[in-house]
């Protein structure tokens, strides 16, 4: 067996420049920088607008250290098909074709291609990285926003809706690897997405992404409101291989142990000022029924 | 026939840093690390390196001790915030002389 | 060889020819049999290519785009609403300088719907950048596409290939096919200037900045203003560089000549009709019986749409009594498309002839032979001077 990746035995080597645009404190830049880390060189990346076009730099000047082709907005799954149907004509092997996409690129303007991609078993990495928004527009209101968030499309109640569960939707294709991962521990992420590239098929990975201006909270915080997701129970790591569900990491470490308040959570960041106290009692019902429900699941 | 040469201009960019320029100049607080209290150095072994897991814009090295490019740096202070030993003080760039910076 | 068979088979079978290695395509009528052909071949081994049986044209063309970057030589077809659910993709093909083929089986647009032929789809696509290449008929579909892939990657632009949806793509009609390694001669593979390369990390399609701006090197690249005029300057380019294709086709496969415009009966013609596409052939039917009635009239079709072959049009048309454009698609509040280019291109001149537009059959409504005898017996004579209302052909109420 390999040996566990640990921070100490991580690899220096890096695919990402310094300098480049994106934010202070960005959680997608951690996401992308490990994520990479894990794909290594042999990778061509497809991108639809989104922050990580910015992030990857104004022509004529790439952030990134590895091939990349930019899509447009609703096609990333379709155009992973391309890029792995040519290196399949042309009889390359050994490339990761990885889709990089916002939450909106992949759960709602881009869920179509996405979803045609699953059903056809293309040979390809979708990671979503979810930042609950549309970030790169300026914060408006995106189908993964969670309910009472306060976005510039739902500036005074907040979200009336709650958050659409996209790995879900994308686990309903019946693919063989779906996981979710967070920018807050990227060590369980660099393994997940290690993990995607031995596996055949359509592999997707959904990333919770903090965002110190879009969620309202100091740029030093992106790691420890990270955290505070998956501590209070709010979001999940797992992994479901050949659709069989485990929680994973910080996640597993949850089963059978006290969780932290959402309250918590909530207080963190200036996006959920909204939210009274029925809202905030509805959502920790949600969430001990969750747990409750994987208990009883996981414990067998 | 001799035709043009086509397709001449495509917008394909190079690999390079600083495509944002010199980001350690959008810096309010710089962090600036106390070696002694850094796990790796008190330990005069590989150890810790959180600095360098979470820095999101690939400025710390995972040395010992980590070292910070401040000519990129833009000073989210994630590096001290997630710094068990609190070897990492974020400190006021007003705080430094024009020549410093 | 000899073969009969149907405009989309003629279409699928240059495609195999020309040895496409990514095709994608979503199945709208009436290309449909086009897809259903292609992923025979694929299945039975005839043709080696990936067939992506994509869930929407916006996916086809995405795939194309995304095979091409990656250097494979990349196909789809469609026709109508299809192809302009692709419009935000055909722009993105052709800055990206990818040299995908399509066909396009033309069809009218909704609303309301409609499945017949009208060209109102590609016609309405002549802004995005790609080049448009017109068929005349079934021999005309299969050597277009042949040369469109040549063509495509030649110039780094996409290329359509359009030709009457039903009118050609469903009617049966016997063509010549070229053998493989007549092909395998005029048709190099495909080997890009810029791919997506691992050993060679680029950044395509990036966001580009209204002022130029150096590179990692230092050297000064251009802003978005100074690619696009370069794609200009490229399409107009290709202009020469069709002849010389479509001329060493002819060397290749014995048939060519006319890349631009194709003229019957032109030589002592005062009056000239144009046409794109299937009814030019009807049109010769029409002009026969005229010049049996003493008119001096001929026919001309347009077979490439974009870049305009002004030079070709103004060659053929300045100094006649009259033009008379006859056309199924409309840039609506206007004229016909084809009508105001073909006037634009004759303004400078002072020759410049007396010219009327005639719309019809949009939406499939059937075009008799005895409704273009008599426009054309009314205008060939009658106009001296441009007369730009259009008229409407077959109106019944």
């Amino acid at each position: 067996m390999a040996e566990k990746t640990t921070i100490v035995n991580l690899t220096e080597e890096e695919f990402v420049h310094p300098g480049n645009r994106a934010c202070s404190g960005c959680g997608l830049s951690i996401v992308y920088r490990m994520g990479l880390k894990a794909l290594g060189k042999n990778t061509i990346l497809v991108v639809p607008p989104s922050c990580l076009t910015v992030l990857q730099g104004l022509y004529p000047v790439a952030s990134t250290k590895l091939p990349c082709v930019n899509v447009t907005f609703a096609s990333t799954g379709a155009a992973a098909s391309g890029v792995r149907g040519a290196m399949k004509a042309l009889n390359k092997k050994d490339v990761n074709v990885v889709a990089w996409a916002g939450d909106g690129g992949t759960g709602d303007i881009g869920i179509q291609a996405l979803s045609g991609a699953c059903e056809r078993g293309e040979e390809i990495i979708y990671i979503c990285y979810d930042n609950e928004a549309y970030m790169n527009t300026g914060v408006q209101r995106s189908g993964t926003t969670p309910q009472g968030v306060l976005t510039t499309t739902t500036p005074i109640k907040g979200k009336l809706q709650t958050k659409k569960d996209v790995p879900a939707i994308i686990a309903a294709h019946g693919i063989d690897y779906v996981a979710t991962a967070s920018a807050a521990y990227p060590v369980d992420l660099y393994d997940k997405v290690k993990k995607a590239t031995t596996i055949t098929g359509p592999k997707y990975i959904h990333v919770l992404t903090p965002c110190p201006p879009g969620w309202g909270f100091e740029t030093r915080y992106t790691i420890k409101v990270g955290k505070l997701a998956v501590e209070t129970g709010l979001f999940d790591l797992y992994e479901i291989d050949k659709g069989e569900f485990r929680l994973t990491g910080a996640s597993k470490k949850l089963l059978g142990k006290e969780r932290k308040p959402v309250s918590e959570y909530f207080k963190s960041q200036g996006r959920f000022k909204s939210l009274d106290a029925d809202m905030v009692d509805a959502v920790q019902r949600q969430v001990d029924a969750k747990w409750q429900a994987y208990a009883e699941k996981l414990d067998q | 026939m001799a035709h043009r040469d086509f397709c001449k201009m495509i917008s394909r960019s190079k690999p390079g840093p600083g495509d944002g320029g010199k980001t350690g100049s959008w810096r309010v607080l710089r962090p600036i690390l106390h070696a002694e209290k850094c796990i790796p150095v008190k330990a005069g072994k590989k150890a810790c390196f959180n600095c360098w897991l979470y820095c999101p814009d690939c400025v710390v090295t995972k040395t010992i001790p980590p070292t910070i490019d401040l000519e990129y740096c833009k000073g989210c202070g994630i590096c001290a915030e997630e710094c068990p030993a609190d070897a990492i003080d974020m400190v006021a760039e007003d705080s430094f002389s024009v020549k410093e910076k | 060889m000899h073969i009969i068979e149907s405009g989309n088979v003629a279409a699928a079978t240059g495609v195999k020819l020309a040895r496409a290695q990514v095709i994608a395509a979503y199945p709208i009528t009436p290309q449909t049999p086009l897809t259903e052909k292609l992923s025979e071949f694929v299945e039975s081994q005839e043709l080696d290519a990936q067939y992506i049986p994509v869930e929407s044209e916006h996916s086809a063309m995405a795939v194309c785009i995304a095979a091409s970057s990656a250097g494979a030589r990349a196909f789809t077809a469609t026709s109508a609403n299809g192809l302009l659910y692709m419009n935000e993709q055909l722009h993105w093909a052709v800055g990206a300088r990818l040299p995908v083929v399509m066909c396009v089986a033309n069809r009218g647009i909704g609303a309301p719907w409609t499945v017949w032929n009208d060209q109102q789809d590609s016609m309405s696509q002549r802004d995005v950048g790609w080049i448009q290449l017109y068929a005349n008929d079934h021999q005309q579909i299969i050597d277009s596409v042949i040369k469109a892939f040549r063509l495509a990657q030649s110039v780094s632009i996409p290329v359509m290939v359009c030709y009457d949806g039903y009118l050609l793509s469903h009617t049966y009609m016997p063509f010549e096919r070229p053998g493989q390694e007549q092909v395998d001669a005029f048709l190099p593979s495909f080997t890009p200037k810029h791919f997506l390369n691992p050993d060679e990390p680029g950044n395509f399609n990036t966001v580009t900045l209204p002022d130029i701006r150096p590179g990692v090197d230092g050297t000064m690249e251009p802003g978005y203003i100074e690619i696009r005029h370069n794609l200009h300057q490229d399409l107009r380019g290709a202009l020469e560089v069709y002849a010389d294709i479509d001329a060493e086709y002819e060397k290749e496969c014995g048939r060519g000549g006319t890349p631009f415009v194709e003229q019957y009966r032109c030589d002592d013609a005062e009056c000239v009709a144009v046409a794109v596409g299937s009814l030019s052939y009807q049109l010769r039917d029409v002009i026969d019986i005229l010049r049996l009635e003493g008119l001096r009239v001929g026919v001309m079709s347009v077979q490439m749409y974009r870049p305009f072959p002004d030079g070709a049009i103004v060659e053929a048309l300045a100094g006649r009594k009259s033009v008379i454009v006859f056309e199924k698609a409309l840039s609506y509040g206007n004229q016909g498309p084809l009508y105001a280019d073909i006037k634009a291109a004759l303004y400078s001149r002072g020759d410049r002839p007396p010219m009327q537009n005639y719309i019809l059959g949009l939406g499939g409504r059937e075009i008799k032979t005895s409704q273009l005898l008599d426009a054309l017996r009314q205008s060939c004579s009658a106009i001296e001077a441009i007369d730009d209302t259009p008229r409407w052909i077959g109106l019944k109420l």
